[in-house]
């Protein structure tokens, strides 16, 4: 047995408890895009900060104005699952791994796990509920449903708002990975579709029949 | 994540300025990096100047008749330029060979090039990581190294620099744009711009403290033929293995860097000049010096047979 | 309902609702995003505090101190559970005798040691990294099964299966092949992490989870509160997937009960996705040496296999001898399973526990054999087969088509047309080849309950605590009973998840759609029974079509039955032991892939993908190709890319978050065709149905590292089939 506390008895062996704990380390200031610098970590010091920690952000969801108070910390996902209730988008992974989060901000869809609120004042924000309902549902939502483009259902609403964003950026002619000739229009082949599909992971599998779903409207579309 | 307190900057000099202001701030753009490590408390800033107001989102003609592309174009943005597509090809190439269609709608030209690095130790808090928290060991050395750098790593650290982007703007000779607190510009040439290791693992490119990137500039194109080729075992939505992006013209002279084996994006230019030679004497010299570990020895005659993939398909 | 005959010519055998390939009757819910996982359930109870959790940082030792102070003095706080508080909670179900929660002792990496509640979740992740734990380390603990004894491939642990003798018969084989094969470990990735609600009322806890096996879940959160079973709800109507990593309750559901029991408000807990991988369970490592004889016309004469396996209890590994022993004929045979204690993390089951890491490696092993005995494999396959048990031949498979999905497969995949040469075809820079191996999983079957109601408007209500994981159990139990009612599938609605409900099989083992619609048959043939007697006439005299209930020239309504009342029925299933006694209840099934690998830098890709089935009845041809592409796009991480790395000095698993451990994205998967024969099994339920669901995902990946092998001519026997471990041998550039 070998005794540890907070640093333990070598400094190599520093980080297995500090990490976990409050260990202070004197960082100098450094630079932007350099090590990390130690923030105030006691609680007493975060309750006299508190209310400059906070920030009020007004957007639209779905149409419809919100003006709410967040924490700055609070991620767009979180305001939307959290804050709003809406939780249609999905936390799959936190980190930008996964695309459950996806939604579109301004008509561009992004990782909204990967995005402060307080950074999205007056932004225009669809999330799946914006899309349909189960009584009026989007043509992509009629598809997924029609060529059994999900298993449980979690990927689903970032699927199908990536699904929308992949057939819009085809049409603008965004060029992707598998785009052949980078100068020339752009085919939405199913290795386009499907490499704009890449960052929503479903573990499911259900891949083959999102790629049908997608060509199905991309042909209503034509 | 820490609490931290928030500001809109109104100018690029006054988001260097309150980032200087206060004790622990950082700028914050597209975030898709930033977020994700403050989520694991790796970054811990109090306070996030938030520049995204800032313009600095378009793409010019510079005088030298190249292009200078604001820092906060986003990758989508840049990738899908016409004239990037049209001239600089290796650029759009790389970007959108990483991340997703979701990530490089948010993720922007500066903050991609300060993006950190992927090595799992950094990531797991609970590790020794001379990068995340310097002195206290590289656990990644005699650990699980598969993904991490073959060549220009130290002895106390061998992350690799995880961008693909940056990659394409060395073979461009791309220069870096800043400002500082006292509003005082400079341009730091790309091969400058990333630091290796060394014994400061912590320090990973040449910003000053306060120092924002306002644009990042091109030469005026330089023609021949443009590849990227990232190896995964992936097919999309993964870091590279390793990385070549080339520019073979048609008497067989060209550029050539690699992404995915070190610690920056790796060129040599006395090396490409071997490149009417072929793959093998290009590495030779270019990868003379790696020290890969057990498990990513592989990547040096990866990075061989990549370049000479790319060889093979610019002949045609 | 006792099954203890095979079943005969019944009411399914029309086959008007099952059988056909209707949507997803929760479609609707789930692409608006309106179907409700476990931690968005807002609206079941107020006041709800977030409890972030904490996993060690080591991965053996004990804990000595927590120090809460600075944690407990940030803002919103509410209260932190550590496990210094609590005794441990553990052993909560036989399958899963783990650690939760409480002790200072540490077992594996991120063992959950706290919860940090506080009002917002941005809060309590704050303040949960203010915890100060010191931490003893044992530095004894091994964490490499390489150097386990275990690994030595012929431990003298008790073999599984000993028949005939297999050492002289493999002496004397005319052809032989001695191979040692790895499988690393492997994390299940569900789209949604565990996540769980509690709330306490007075001393009855609910919890909102996401969990595959509801009443497994219920008495073990009994057990680890203390508590009567009957003061414990779950409810899990909807899960972001599983494939067995919520075959048991896990500690964000003990924690959630701690926390929200010492708060006094409902709390709920997610675990973050990077504690997901060391804190839940995972397929385990193998390491399998397998030895196989044949004679000169590549008939087996022996098979030996000897797996060695991680595991942190008693009940745990990766056990991949399980399809070994009845696969293929032999009749000489020595097997055995050899877990090796490990501070690993524990191994549990992962979708086709047992199946995916044998078949992974023995039908790699199948394709040397045949490549040495200079037959084709899948002649060599088909040579093999057998009808009867081969550790019991006098016990047969109650129905077994293996050689048609065999020639099946081969004739829809063109396989003739194969290059049988190894790295001898080309597609410009691809080098391009063809695999193919067998699939197999027994079908078993569990108890299985649901109460039907039908309503005075003649519609008919299914009430269950099975769960849908994906699986399509809302559809294919819906069309279960519209058959037996004569109905249609908009006639049904239908509940599932909670505990409230009748106890079903749940979802695991590919027993539930099989065990669960069954139990729907058992409670429609009751309703049905009650109806009669209202109608005071027998059972068996009554058709049950189009809404109606017909005796004779009489047709009622359904809705005229119950007259205004609604009328309950409630059964389960329960199956007797002939089915295990009198035959052996298996699916099967086969894979052809063809895969491309760069002759530069040895990148795989997959180009097409056929997998053929035989499972029985298919319940909705729809929803289980599903099950079956998803298998398929399961084997395929699982043959080029998923590996959790261990590190052997720390004791984790090091690329712990789905960056690091990659699972196949779309672009990876290429077309996929499924095939199911049309077989019944009688001898499985009274639907003559198989689970599918994890036969999909069986031999996959071997067919796959077979396709490389004919590609590039290099015979990796070490998964995942990276390039690394190809690049050496390419061709020269």
């Amino acid at each position: 047995m070998k005794r540890e506390h907070n640093g333990g008895i070598t400094r190599r062996d520093l980080m297995i408890v500090g990490a976990a704990t409050a260990a202070t380390y004197a960082f100098p200031k450094v630079a932007y895009g350099q090590a990390n610098v130690e923030a105030p970590a006691s609680g007493e010091a975060l309750k006299a900060l508190d209310a400059s920690l906070k920030s009020e952000v007004s957007f639209t969801v779905n149409g419809t104005a919100r003006d709410i108070a967040v924490d700055n910390r609070t991620t767009l996902l979180d305001a939307l699952r959290e804050t709003l209730q809406l939780t249609g988008t999905k936390k799959g992974c936190d980190h930008g791994q996964c695309g459950a989060c996806t939604v579109s901000v301004n008509g561009r869809r992004i990782n909204s796990c990967l995005t402060l609120a307080v950074m999205h004042q007056d932004d225009e924000i669809t999330s799946i509920e914006g899309l349909g309902t189960p009584d009026d549902l989007h043509p992509m939502q009629a598809a997924f449903i029609e060529h059994d483009g999900y298993q449980c259902g979690y990927c689903t609403p970032g699927q199908i708002c990536s699904a929308k964003a992949t057939l819009e950026e085809i049409r603008a002619g965004i060029p992707s990975h598998v785009t052949a000739d980078i100068t020339g229009p752009i085919e939405a082949s199913d290795d386009e579709i499907r490499e704009r599909m890449s960052g929503n992971i479903c573990r499911c599998g259900a891949y083959s029949n999102i790629l049908a779903a997608i060509k199905d409207v991309k042909g209503q579309n034509a | 994540m820490r609490a931290f307190s928030y500001e809109r900057a109104s100018s690029p000099q006054a988001a260097a300025q309150a980032a200087m202001a206060r004790d622990n701030a950082k700028f914050i753009a597209g975030g898709t990096n930033l977020l994700d490590l403050m989520k694991l408390e790796i970054e811990t800033p109090t306070h996030l100047v938030d520049v995204n107001g800032l313009g600095l989102d378009t793409i010019e003609e510079t005088d030298a008749g190249g292009l200078r592309i604001g820092a906060l174009v986003s990758n989508t943005a840049l990738a899908a330029d016409e004239r990037v597509r049209r001239d600089y090809g290796v650029l759009t190439r790389a970007i959108v060979a990483g991340a997703s269609g979701q990530l490089r709608n948010k993720a922007t030209t500066g903050g991609n090039l300060l993006q950190r690095t992927r090595c799992p130790y950094f990531y797991d808090t609970n590790m020794p990581c001379n990068k995340r928290a310097p002195g206290t060991g590289c656990s990644a050395i005699e650990g699980f190294s598969r993904s991490l750098a073959a060549i220009g790593g130290s002895d106390f650290c061998i992350a690799t620099y995880p961008g693909d982007m940056a990659v394409a703007m060395r073979v461009l000779d791309a220069e870096i744009e800043t400002v500082d607190p006292d509003g005082e510009t400079r341009t730091i040439p790309i091969a400058d711009f990333h630091k290796l290791p060394g014994e400061t693992p912590e320090v990973e490119n040449e910003l000053r403290p306060g120092e924002l990137i306002t644009a990042v500039t091109l030469p005026a194109s330089v023609g021949g033929r443009h590849f990227y080729h990232k190896v995964r075992d992936r097919s999309s939505y993964a870091f590279a293995l390793v990385s070549v992006a080339a520019i073979v013209n048609e008497d067989g002279t060209g550029r050539v860097a690699l992404g995915g084996i070190a610690p920056k994006p790796w060129r040599d230019e006395t090396a490409e000049a071997e490149m009417p030679n072929g793959a093998s004497a290009v590495m030779r010299r270019l990868l003379a010096d790696a020290k890969p570990t057990e498990e990513n020895q592989f990547k040096v005659p990866l990075a061989e047979r990549t370049l000479a993939a790319v060889l093979s398909e610019a002949k045609g | 309902m006792e099954f203890n005959n095979p079943a005969e010519n019944n009411v399914f055998d029309r086959a008007k609702v099952i059988g056909q390939p209707l949507r997803r009757i929760d479609g609707p819910l789930k692409v608006s995003g309106t179907a409700p996982y476990a931690y968005e359930r807002h609206d079941a109870v107020p006041g709800q505090a977030y409890g972030y959790p904490v996993g060690s940082a080591i991965a053996k030792g004990r804990i000595t101190n927590i120090d809460t102070s600075a944690a407990e003095a940030a803002p919103g706080v509410l209260g932190i559970v550590t496990t210094l508080e609590h005794d441990p909670i553990e052993n909560l179900w036989d399958y899963d005798p783990v650690r939760h929660f409480g002790g200072d002792e540490i077992l594996h990496y991120h063992q959950a040691v706290a919860v940090v509640v506080a009002e917002t979740f941005e809060q309590a992740r704050a303040a949960a990294n203010l915890l100060d734990i010191t931490y003893e380390r044992d530095e004894s603990a091994n964490f490499d099964l390489s150097k386990t004894p275990q690994a030595s491939g012929d431990s003298d642990a008790d073999p599984v299966q000993n028949v005939g003798d297999f050492e002289s018969a493999f002496a004397s084989a005319a052809v032989k092949l001695d191979q040692t094969y790895t499988t690393p470990a492997e994390s299940h990735s569900m789209m949604e992490p565990h996540a769980t609600i509690a709330a306490w009322d007075g001393d009855k806890v609910t919890l909102w989870t996401s969990n595959q096996m509801i009443e497994w879940g219920r008495q073990s959160i009994a057990k680890a509160f203390d508590i009567a079973p009957d003061n414990v709800r779950l409810d899990s109507p909807y899960l972001g997937g599983g494939f067995g990593a919520k075959l048991f309750v896990r500690s964000d559901a003990v924690m959630a009960g701690l926390a929200a029991r010492k708060v006094g408000r409902p709390v709920k807990v997610t675990l973050p996705r990077p504690m997901v991988f060391n804190n839940t369970t995972h397929r385990g490592e193998t390491i399998q040496h397998i030895r196989i004889g044949a004679d000169e016309n590549g008939k087996i004469t022996a098979i030996g296999h000897h797996n060695a396996t991680n595991a942190l209890t008693a009940v745990g590994g990766e056990n991949a001898t399980l399809p070994i022993v009845a696969f293929y004929a032999g009749a000489n045979r020595h097997i055995v399973n050899a877990p090796a204690k490990m501070h690993l993390p524990n191994s549990n089951a992962m979708r086709a526990p047992g199946e995916t890491a044998g078949l992974m490696a023995f039908e790699i092993a199948m394709d040397e054999m045949a490549e040495k005995l200079g037959m084709d494999p899948v002649e060599f396959r088909i040579a093999n087969d057998t009808q009867v048990d081969p550790g019991n031949p006098d016990v047969p498979f109650s129905d077994r088509h293996f050689v048609e999905c065999l020639e099946r497969g081969a004739e829809t995949f063109g396989w003739s047309n194969r290059n049988t040469a190894p790295g001898a075809t080309r597609d410009g820079a691809w080098m391009i080849g063809h695999g193919v191996a067998g699939a197999y999983r027994p079908a078993p079957v569990q108890k299985s309950g649901a109460r039907v109601v039908l309503e005075p408007d003649g519609t008919l209500r299914v009430e269950s605590d099975m769960t849908d994981i994906g699986t399509g159990s809302y559809t294919v139990m819906a069309q279960t009973a519209a058959e037996v009612m004569g109905l249609t599938i908009d006639d049904v609605s239908i509940d599932l998840g909670d505990s409230n409900y009748p106890v079903s099989a749940g979802s695991g083992g590919q027993w539930g759609a099989a065990s669960a619609t069954a139990g729907v048959y058992a409670a429609c043939v009751a309703l049905r029974e009650q109806i009669a007697e209202r109608l005071a006439v027998a059972e068996g005299d009554l058709t049950f079509e189009d809404g109606a209930v017909r005796h004779g020239d009489t047709s009622t309504p359904l809705s005229q039955i119950g007259k205004g009342e609604e009328i309950a029925a409630e059964d389960s299933i329960e199956f007797g032991d002939f089915r295990s006694k009198e035959a052996l209840v298996s699916t099967f099934g086969a894979h052809f892939v063809e895969v491309a690998v760069h002759a530069h830098t040895g990148e795989i890709r997959i180009r097409r993908m056929l997998a053929v089935c035989d499972s029985g009845r298919i319940l909705n041809p729809l929803t289980a190709r599903s099950q079956v592409i998803g298998a398929m796009t399961m084997g395929v991480g699982g043959a080029i890319m998923e590996e959790m790395a261990v590190d052997h000095r720390h004791g984790f698993f090091v690329n712990h978050d789905l960056a690091g451990y990659e699972v196949p994205v779309h672009l990876d998967i290429p077309s996929q065709e499924v095939i199911f024969l049309e077989t019944t099994d009688p001898y499985s339920t009274p639907l003559k149905a198989k689970g599918v669901g994890e036969l999909g995902l069986c031999g996959v990946a071997a067919a796959i590292a077979n396709g490389v092998y004919n590609a590039t001519g290099v015979r990796v026997r070490d998964y995942p089939v990276t390039l690394d471990k190809i690049i050496g041998q390419l061709p020269a550039v």
